[in-house]
């Protein structure tokens, strides 16, 4: 019998997390954002308690302006796998009509993402929430633990992390506080892609090349997903062959020029891309340690 | 040279031999190192340059490197590698790493996770954290100083940890002229120290981080070093998978039940081979069955070996939990509640023996309480120190007792059943590390002496439900005063009662005993163990003692049954209580004549839910006796 490869290893590490987060919370959830590290959670999450039903519902925070075909693939995806699916959107925040294009990427995804995810963890009283981040996605993810103690105002506190040794992960907290839980902490973006393939994943159509309509803004190619994104002076939406290579709020997300339509096509364009993942999303594009200072804040 | 460059570029090409591609990278292995060394050993360059040589720097990170090397750079505007490895931005404003951050790295021949560890010693949990899921360990050290203080703290982790490899990193060694003789001598020391701690394999390598010897490429400067460059060094070492081999065991994570049909215990395997049809033993409970199924990730297998997710199904219906360890019947782990072992302690408040924590150790969390630390090691120096006490990030040789046997290996066999952590029960906070050596006695062996009379048939002849009824408070808040009148009155109804009063008891059994925090542990310990004893002689016992933590009043608390332990809070006002002031206690702490005075300069914690609670400020003595007692007599 053959040695367990690479992916064999990470698959086994995830699904430890997962079952350890079932056995020590009151009430976990995983946060699910549909991207294709989402997808990989909601595989890994079926495998883990295979053959029963998840014991973890799925939470999807709706800012309202994703991608269509990301909530039509959400809805589609729940309904097949019959995990619990909650949304939430920041009520005030609907109330006030905050989006990202008058009030800004930052506006937007404080209120909309950061705000709306603790809204809805306190809603529920989630003691501990699963998330997809990576630790090779950025510098501060690059310092989180596996399980990351958050306090009772959903704070990360860097400079004090609890310690986490072998794969002890300590579950212990007080009313109101929680944990974020980070299951594909050791995988890299690489890995995902390859473990989209072996296992023959479904992801969103948008991760592929094909002709969607785009204007070019700041630099950035932003599709014109629907009729709420206005166009500037002298813009035309046009036809391009694009993919995006992250997804999120469609008026924050870049897409790439790109003829990869296949999955292998995506893997080797990846493997020869000299541009880190992150790029594409506008909101990072804000002084270094923006995302630290946001994590610290409460966003994922 | 081994790049992942060439590769990858070649793989962009036609789709088609991306497949190809795909099978040979994800057959590639895993190597986790972790490095570690002194602040200014020249940790980020190198780790920089091993990321950068080997083309995993993306072109938007380059620009943003070349940029911050014009701004920041030490190196004259040229390239600073370091940058590449920057911190938090609250790193960066002491200027120092705190905590471990984790990098990746791939070569067409490995796989390679780089846990970086900060040097300073206030942040050696973290190095710990990095070092403990490690299985090679880069130290570095500079070429001009030598061996340093942090080199034998970070060693000694290393050893302590069992991470069997190191690589001596010999760094900086342009600045010595590249001198062979040097480079002699800092490896004969470090082959010293390796030798003293149980470091099995050394390998040295003479560097610059700097200037790129011998880290991906050979050395110009080095011409007599005629050993691997350090990555050829990280890409061939054999990592020997030592948990394959032995008997199976598996820690039960999460009992799987979706209907009546299907009953699965989940976990990670920690050792060993588990094959269909095989006779298992659960532990502690001995029972017995066999392996009916083994499902891996992919549904049903034969078999399924260490690091593997599984879920087995068993021939037979019986109890089993989390927390249990299913193991081969021919080769069952010992069962134990007794330990010797190291502790590295994490803590910021220090390791008090006597109080207890949770220790989690696979997936079982039991209550566990040092009850003696043999000696420190000076993690320095390796010295053995007696100790009373373990402060953050010392180590210390203790004996462990649990409050329920556990299935384990030594540490040194099997990391996933011999490496443990304790977690406090009030702050919830990670505080130790332990490694357990060996069972003090088999759980087997002992067997509580079974007595014909028993405590009921003792509560039965005094007509009576025994308590103990625990009054907690300031001193001078009327504890003493209220329990004397509660014990008069039952009394005079007939009940048989015993009062432990903490002035009292001071004077006797607990003479040898101060006020620091380790005998006030120690001597509530005592107390609640006699009044456990009394209560279980039919008596209703009543403790009148200050004691002002929480965890020593549930330590006093878990020793009962459920509804056998009455918490009595006994609410006065701290100035009220300084304004009575029987005993003049409070003036003399006031005046710093006595110190930790509860109150005064040591805190006393508010009880969250007693049984009790008795607000002096508002009540007469007599009503308030009058409820402590109807709740000590109520039948149950
Ligand atoms: N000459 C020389 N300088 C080095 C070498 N490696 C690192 N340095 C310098 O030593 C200083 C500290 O290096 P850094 O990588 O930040 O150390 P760290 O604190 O261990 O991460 C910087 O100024 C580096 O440029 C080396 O091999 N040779």
């Amino acid at each position: 019998m053959a040695t367990p490869s690479h992916l064999d290893r990470l698959e086994a590490e995830s699904i430890h997390i997962f079952r350890e987060v079932a056995a020590e919370f009151r009430r976990p959830v995983m946060m699910y954002s549909i991207g294709k590290d989402s997808s990989v959670l909601l595989h890994l999450l079926l495998k883990a308690f295979a053959p029963a039903r998840p014991p973890i519902p799925l939470l999807h925070i709706d800012t309202g302006w994703k991608f269509r075909e990301m909530i039509a693939f959400r809805d589609r995806r729940a309904a097949e796998t019959g995990v619990e699916l909650l949304r939430h959107t920041n009520p005030e925040g609907l109330r006030e009509g905050v989006n990202p294009i008058t009030h800004g990427a930052a506006v937007h995804t404080d209120i909309m993402k950061t705000q709306a995810l603790k809204q809805a963890l306190d809603k529920h009283g989630f003691d501990a929430a699963i998330g997809g981040a990576r630790r090779d996605e950025e510098k501060s993810r690059a310092k989180e633990r596996i399980f990351s103690f958050r306090t009772a105002q959903h704070r990360w506190d860097p400079k004090n992390q609890r310690p986490e040794l072998w794969n002890l992960y300590n579950g212990r907290v007080h009313p109101g506080e929680s944990v974020r839980v980070f299951p594909l902490s050791n995988w890299t973006e690489l890995d995902i892609w390859l473990y989209i393939q072996r296992e023959g994943i479904e992801v969103v159509p948008l991760y592929f090349a094909a002709e969607r309509p785009v204007v070019e803004r700041d630099g950035a190619l932003i599709m014109v997903d629907d009729e709420r994104l206005p166009l500037r002076p002298g813009e035309v939406p046009q036809r391009r062959r694009v993919r995006f290579r992250t997804l999120g709020c469609y008026p924050l997300t870049g897409a790439v020029e790109s003829q990869a339509d296949t999955l292998e096509a995506v893997i080797a364009e990846m493997v020869a891309a000299r541009t880190s993942e992150r790029q594409g999303r506008v909101i990072d594009h804000d002084p270094a340690a923006s995302m630290e200072k946001k994590k610290q804040e409460g966003y994922f | 040279m081994a790049r992942d460059a060439a590769t990858d570029r070649a793989a962009a090409q036609p789709a088609a031999d991306i497949a190809t591609y795909l099978a040979r990278h994800d057959r590639k292995d895993l190597l986790r190192f972790v490095t570690c060394g002194s602040v200014d050993d020249g940790k980020s360059t190198l780790i920089g340059r091993l990321l950068y040589d080997t083309q995993l720097i993306a072109e938007d990170q380059l620009a943003a490197l070349d940029a911050d090397s014009r701004r920041f750079g030490t190196q004259n505007g040229a390239l600073d590698f370091a940058l590449l490895v920057d911190g938090l931005a609250a790193e960066r404003e002491q200027g120092i790493t705190i905590d471990v951050a984790y990098r990746f790295l791939r070569t067409d021949r490995r796989k390679f996770i780089v846990a970086d560890c900060p040097g300073h010693e206030q942040y050696t949990r973290n190095m710990a954290t990095g070092a403990s899921t490690a299985q090679l360990a880069v130290v570095l050290v500079d070429a001009r100083k030598g061996l340093l203080t942090q080199t034998r703290r970070h060693s000694y982790i290393v050893a302590l940890l069992g991470i069997r490899h190191v690589v001596l990193a010999v760094n900086k060694m342009d600045l010595v002229d590249y001198s062979q003789a040097r480079f002699a001598e800092i490896v004969a020391a470090y082959r010293d120290l390796a030798a003293l701690l149980g470091i099995a394999e050394v390998t040295a390598i003479p560097l610059s981080a700097l200037l790129g010897d011998n880290l991906t490429a050979r050395g110009e400067g080095t011409p007599w070093y005629d050993g691997p460059t350090l990555l050829e060094h990280l890409e061939s070492v054999a990592i020997a998978d030592s948990v394959r081999e032995g008997p199976f065991r598996l820690p039960v994570q999460w009992v799987n039940r979706p209907d009546q049909n299907f009953r699965g215990f989940a976990g990670t395997l920690a050792q060993g081979r588990v094959r269909v049809g095989e006779e298992v033993v659960v532990l502690p409970s001995a029972r017995r069955s066999r392996v009916a199924r083994v499902l891996g990730p992919n549904g049903d297998v034969d078999s399924a070996v260490a690091g593997e997710a599984v879920t087995l199904t068993l021939n037979d219906e019986i109890d089993v939990s989390r927390g249990d360890v299913l193991a081969a019947a021919s080769a069952p782990p010992e069962v134990a509640d007794q330990f010797a072992c190291h502790l590295l302690w994490l803590g910021e408040q220090p390791l008090l023996p006597g109080r207890p924590y949770w220790l989690k150790l696979g997936t079982r969390t039991v209550v566990a309480t040092v009850t003696e630390i043999k000696h420190r090691v000076d993690v320095n120096t390796q010295e053995h120190l007696a100790a009373k006490r373990l402060a953050l990030n010392e180590v210390g040789v203790c004996n462990l007792s649990l409050d329920q046997p556990v299935a384990f290996e030594s540490y040194a066999r099997c990391r996933e059943l011999g490496g443990c952590i304790l977690i406090d029960r009030q702050s919830h906070a990670t505080v130790g590390a332990g490694f357990l050596d060996f069972a003090l006695r088999r759980a087997q062996n002992i067997h509580w002496q079974h007595l014909d009379v028993d405590r009921q048939a003792r509560a039965l002849i005094k007509g009576q439900t025994p308590r103990c009824l625990w009054f907690t408070g300031l001193s001078g808040s009327g504890k003493s005063t209220i329990a004397n009148q509660v014990e008069r009155r039952l009394l005079a109804s007939g009940y048989h009662t015993y009062l432990l009063d903490g002035d009292n008891v001071r004077h006797g059994l607990n003479r040898d005993l101060g006020f620091t925090a380790e005998d006030r542990v120690e001597n509530i310990r005592r107390v609640a163990e006699v009044a456990r004893l009394m209560v279980d002689a039919g008596l209703i016992v009543l403790v009148s003692f200050i004691s002002p933590f929480r965890s020593e009043r549930r330590l006093a608390r878990d020793l009962f049954a459920p509804g056998e332990f009455v918490e009595v809070f006994v609410d006065t006002p701290l100035e009220l209580c300084e304004q009575r002031d029987p005993k003049g206690l409070y003036r003399k702490a006031r005046s710093g004549e006595i110190r930790n005075f509860t109150g005064i300069d040591s805190p006393y914690e508010l009880p969250e839910a007693p049984e009790l609670h008795l607000r002096t400020a508002e009540a007469a003595v007599d009503d308030l006796a009058g409820e402590v007692i109807a709740a000590a007599t109520r039948a149950g």
